[in-house]
């Protein structure tokens, strides 16, 4: 089974769009949605879950209000600027613990004087096992605020892993989140690959330059994509320069579509709603991943994640 | 708090790419206030304003150090970090940099006073000056994996910066602890998004954010006549102002792949960007 994770560093530049196409075009695959924090290849894919799970990682830490007595320990100690001042309903002068700050690193419980801090595991998200017209995909929900995206997104590729073992699936085809923080080391780490889909700006340049170095510092292979290359030819080509002196494999660029819209509000994917040049350059671009990959070894072991 | 609390505009939105920075520093530009470019992982509107940098402060933050004739191997470190960034190896504790979140309770639990504190850099903070604008831009350092003490950084930076009554922050995309820490404590939110399935379902995340977060908020709409109604109509049955619609138009687009900025490309916009601004914030326009 080989593994290829779809990022791109800047949002926007139509990494869904193009996972969903590989979705469609790739033979006995299992597929996973690891952008965690703004999914949406589910839009395309239209997934039937099959299992919903809770997600349960880290702690959080909740104030009794009858017990503090308004020390401000808790508020001298706090790292996350998470304690502020509240009122008891009894008037006295408290204070709360702001659950979309807190990170849930107990130091307050601990040295909470009157013990009057509550720590309970925290409820992160939901994580769902799905069909989909094109095969198995597992995602998952992160709740608004929440905590632990990295881990959430490990949970993810290590159950569609096991899906994909299951199943004896030739391909894992991951749809990557922006950045290249916490939830995309967890994305691309252990991964066969790597594709950077990006787009001829200086924005999608700069991104991909970060991105790219991101891939070399933990020695994943990479492979970029230039998608909209015709909005600006030359920003193409120097993408393309920066791309080699990066040692990531140029496969491809695909023109500026409407199509990509078009086929969204249809919910299909590219080369499923359309046969023109672009669902062409999309194929091609399958095609070539395809032979590349080819003489990358499978994957083993699972991946690691923090 | 940005400076001696000026009103601070957040542009934010749960899908990237949706022009965030685009109207960052339009806004910036009409309003001349500072911008601080909060998207430390990607950081962007230096490419459109081109500053002369100032000033570059390295941002670090601290994680434990051991002392190894000190420590016991006692646990009690072990047992409180709720990161797993440290174990005990042969009676002794070893520390997981990248996992530690720097909360400083191993240090302050440890019985026999063997852990200290070393800084490690998680990026920069730079502040750029161009012919109008002041810019204060956070960048990550590639590998690392902690956006959020980089933007709280970021967002406190005021060093040189001019006093202005407005300040606009250029927020990360999403809807988690970068976002979050990026938007929390500013006076409005503005969520950028596109008329697309994608831009419906992501701005209906960052809209439960922000509600959660109790800030006032209100939409722009960028490729406003591309894909469909279905983000306008979803404003309307939530009593969402459309604040700033930007259209499609492939020399909008082109412009921006060569770095030039939406005033130079769409020159009508600026007094209708000037007219929400000062609605929004009467006075804050330089």
């Amino acid at each position: 089974m080989k593994e290829l994770v779809i990022i791109s560093g800047k949002g926007g530049t139509g990494k869904t769009s193009l996972t969903a196409a590989f979705c469609h075009l790739a033979k006995q695959a299992v597929f996973a949605d690891c952008d965690v924090d703004a999914a949406d290849l589910h839009l395309i894919l239209n997934p039937d879950i099959r299992r919903s799970e809770t997600f349960v990682s880290g702690h959080e830490a909740r104030i009794r209000p009858q017990d503090c007595t308004g020390c401000g320990t808790c508020r001298e100690l706090c790292a996350f600027e998470a304690v502020a001042p509240a009122t008891a309903p009894e008037g006295r002068e408290i204070f709360h613990i702001d659950p979309f700050a807190c990170e849930g690193c107990k130091v307050c419980v601990q040295f909470c004087p009157q013990q009057a801090i509550d720590f309970s595991p925290a409820e992160c998200g939901q994580w769902y096992r799905s069909e989909t017209r094109f095969g198995s995909m597992v995602h998952a929900r992160l709740h608004i605020g929440a905590e632990n995206s990295g881990k959430l997104v490990s949970l993810v590729r290590e159950q569609a892993r096991l899906v994909a073992q299951e199943q004896a699936a030739n391909w894992l085809l991951v749809d990557g989140p922006p950045g290249i923080g916490c939830p995309v080391i967890a994305s691309i780490t252990g991964a066969t690959a790597v594709l950077i889909v990006t787009e001829p700006t200086l924005s999608g340049q700069h991104d991909f330059e970060r991105v790219a170095q991101l891939c070399r510092h933990f020695g994943i292979p990479a492979f970029l994509c230039v998608n909209k290359w015709d909005i600006n030819p030359e920003q193409s080509e120097t993408l393309s320069r920066c791309a080699t002196e990066n040692d990531v494999t140029v496969l491809g660029r695909i023109p500026y579509d409407p199509v990509f819209t078009t086929a969204q509000l249809q919910v299909q994917a590219v080369t499923e709603y359309a046969a023109n040049e672009t669902a062409k350059a999309i194929r091609q671009l399958w095609r070539q991943l395809q032979q590349q990959l080819a003489s990358q070894p499978d994957q083993g072991k699972r991946p690691k994640g923090d | 708090m940005v400076q001696t609390d000026p009103f601070v505009l957040a542009v934010a939105s749960g899908k990237g790419g949706t022009g965030k920075t685009t109207l960052s520093v339009a806004l910036a530009q009409v309003a001349g206030a500072p911008l601080y470019d909060c998207d430390v992982e990607e950081p962007n509107a230096h490419l459109f304003v081109r500053p002369q940098w100032q000033d570059k402060q390295d941002v670090t933050r601290r994680v434990p150090l051991i002392e190894t004739e000190l420590c016991t191997g006692c646990g009690a470190c072990t047992e409180l970090c709720q990161f797993n960034a440290l174990i005990i190896v042969g009676h002794k504790a070893m520390v997981f940099e990248e996992l530690c979140h720097s909360c400083g309770g191993c240090r302050r639990v440890c019985p026999t006073q063997a852990i200290h504190e070393t800084d490690v850099t998680i990026g920069s903070v730079s502040l750029g000056l161009s012919a109008k604008l002041t810019l204060v831009q956070g960048c990550m350092a590639i590998g690392q994996v902690m956006a959020p003490p980089l933007i709280r950084a970021t967002r406190n930076y005021h060093h040189n910066v001019p006093p202005a009554k407005l300040a606009i922050l250029d927020c990360p995309p999403g809807t988690s602890c970068p976002m979050i820490t990026a938007v929390r404590g500013s006076d409005f939110v503005l969520l950028v998004t596109e008329p697309t399935p994608f831009g419906l379902n992501d701005l209906q995340l960052a809209v439960e954010t922000v509600r959660q977060l109790q800030l006032p908020f209100a939409v722009a709409i960028n490729r406003a006549d591309s894909g469909d109604r279905r983000v306008h109509d979803y404003c309307q049955r939530e009593g969402i102002e459309v604040v700033i619609e930007i259209p499609e138009l492939r020399h909008v687009a082109e412009a921006y792949s060569r770095g030039e900025t939406l005033l130079e490309a769409l020159p009508q916009q600026r007094q209708l960007l000037q007219n929400w601004l000062h609605q929004l914030c009467p006075g804050g326009l330089a």
